[in-house]
């Protein structure tokens, strides 16, 4: 398991293996609508505090994840690379 | 006497049709032998054609243009009962209908399509037009030809269906009022909910090029929040805002109600499926294909047809005692008018990244052609 370098700096816990997601969302070869729809798609239907993990295979994903994440005003947990795929952990802030 | 067996298929969209379609060809001994029936509930006695929106909202075609009977639609050997479907036991394998009455079921298949639901943003059932309902389309059609000038947004929930119509819509709209000489006095702005102009890059790539040559402003991650309708203004999540004279909005989606009614659906109605095998999570005998699915493919007609092949087959396949023979490989199929006389495909699946065909006179002649087509492809004759 490898922390993506480029996104690691905004997360505030890095440690995936200690947060324990209440959802995940499995976007593993999703191009349309692709993998930051589907979780704004379910973040936006869950409470304040649910901590959502997505999963997706685009690399693109682990950069516009977060951009987003930060924009929407939401907790970017961790980034982690894991073998063909990317492990994505948000807190739902507001 | 043997046993009949019963598969009952619900919903008369795409979807539902083309698994009934294919299974009662692929069955007609049985079905003729009488140990097999093929039941199709569904909710109107009309097959809609949804892409047909588009053209009615500029006036280019009446609703009467996009539906047919039904009934022309099913090949001899499916049984068509207009009756909606209101519970779905699935741990009793049986689906109570609207008029009371029950079906016992060995298959079923959820075919029940997706609907756009204004009623989850604040003011967008009282503030926003649309174009993904016949009536949404016939309202903004009339909007359109009474509006003077100013400026239009569009905004765009997740999920949806169709993730080329909205920028269809802003091409189009872009066109009927120059047409009519008035596109000076129009503001066209568009707004999608991620990053970049639609979630396939080389989409966006070829949109942003179009929205320069046209003059169309977009802002990305936008998703809406709530709307205003008394002072006209839009606000989106991501804190920023737009004063609009004319709101058109593809509303968040949701599964059917008898989805959620019944216990089987997500937070918005969709069945969790399983990507490859298509069955409903937690029950071998039930398959979902089309819109109902939750998974993270396109909502569009293209996915409803490749899927309904693999249902159909496998449920062939279990009736005659063999193994699934057939895989989803997450394949949808995409037409996407590239304006004017234009038009380009992209086909992508699970592992295949899209990559969009050059757009050609010919591409844009045949997506027209495929608004006819399309009814032989119901059929399961294409
Ligand atoms: C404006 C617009 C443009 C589009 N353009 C394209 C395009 O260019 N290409 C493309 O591929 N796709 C396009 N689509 C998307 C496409 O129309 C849908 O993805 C497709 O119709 C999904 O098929 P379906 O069979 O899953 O559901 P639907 O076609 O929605 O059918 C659902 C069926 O279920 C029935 N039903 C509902 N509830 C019940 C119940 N309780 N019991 C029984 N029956 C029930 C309904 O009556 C209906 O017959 C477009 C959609 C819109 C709105």
């Amino acid at each position: 398991m490898a922390i993506d370098k480029a996104t690691a700096g905004q997360a505030d816990s890095l440690n995936g293996a200690q947060v324990k997601p209440d959802r995940v969302v499995d976007a593993r070869g999703s191009f349309c609508p692709g993998p930051l729809m589907e979780l704004i798609k379910t973040i936006k239907a869950q409470p304040v505090g649910t901590v959502v993990e997505l999963w997706s295979s685009d690399r693109g994903s682990s950069k516009d994840v977060p951009e987003w994440i930060k924009k929407a005003g939401h907790d970017l947990l961790y980034v982690l690379e894991e073998g063909d795929h990317w492990r994505i952990g948000v807190r739902k802030a507001r | 006497m043997s046993k009949v067996n019963r598969v009952l298929i619900l919903g008369g969209g795409p979807g539902g049709t083309m698994v009934a379609n294919h299974l009662a060809r692929r069955l007609r001994g049985r079905i003729e032998a009488g140990a097999l029936e093929v039941i199709q509930l569904t909710a109107s006695p009309w097959h809609t054609y949804q892409p047909g929106f588009l053209f009615m909202a500029f006036g280019e075609a009446p609703l009467s243009r996009f539906q047919r009977e039904q009934a022309s639609l099913l090949v001899p050997g499916v049984k068509l009962v207009v009756d909606p479907a209101e519970q779905i036991d699935a741990k009793g394998s049986r689906v109570i209908t609207q008029n009371g009455a029950i079906y016992a079921y060995d298959y079923l298949v959820i075919a029940t399509g997706s609907y756009p639901d204004p009623t989850r943003v604040p003011g967008m059932a009282e503030g926003a037009h649309g174009f993904y309902t016949a009536e949404d389309a016939v309202r903004l059609r009339d909007a359109l030809r009474r509006f003077e000038g100013g400026r239009i947004v569009l905004t765009v929930d997740v999920p949806h269906k169709c993730p080329v119509a909205p920028l269809e819509m802003v091409f189009t709209l872009d066109r009927y009022f120059r047409s009519l000489g008035r596109r000076d006095g129009v503001e066209v702005v568009y707004t999608y909910p991620i990053g970049r102009l639609h979630s396939l890059p080389p989409v966006s790539e070829w949109a942003a090029a179009e929205f320069e040559r046209r003059g169309i402003v977009a802002e990305t991650f936008f998703n809406v929040q709530r709307l205003d309708p008394e002072s006209r203004k839009v606000f989106s999540l991501e804190g920023s805002e737009y004063d609009y004279d004319l709101l058109i909005s593809v509303a968040p989606h949701r599964g059917a109600r008898v989805i959620s009614d019944s216990g089987l659906g997500d937070e918005q109605g969709f069945v969790a499926t399983d990507r490859y095998t298509l069955q409903a999570a937690g029950y071998d005998n039930i398959y979902v294909v089309g819109d109902a699915t939750n998974l993270p493919v396109s909502k569009a007609g293209s996915t409803a047809h490749y899927e309904a092949e693999v249902a159909a087959e496998n449920i062939a396949a279990a009736l005659e005692g063999q193994p699934p023979s057939h895989r989803y490989d997450g394949k949808v199929f995409c037409f996407i008018e590239a304006g004017g006389e234009e038009g380009s495909y992209i086909e992508f699946s699970y592992t295949r990244p899209p990559r969009p065909a050059r757009a050609s006179p010919m591409l844009h002649q045949f997506k027209l052609a495929y608004n006819e087509l399309y009814w032989l492809s119901a059929r399961g004759l294409l």
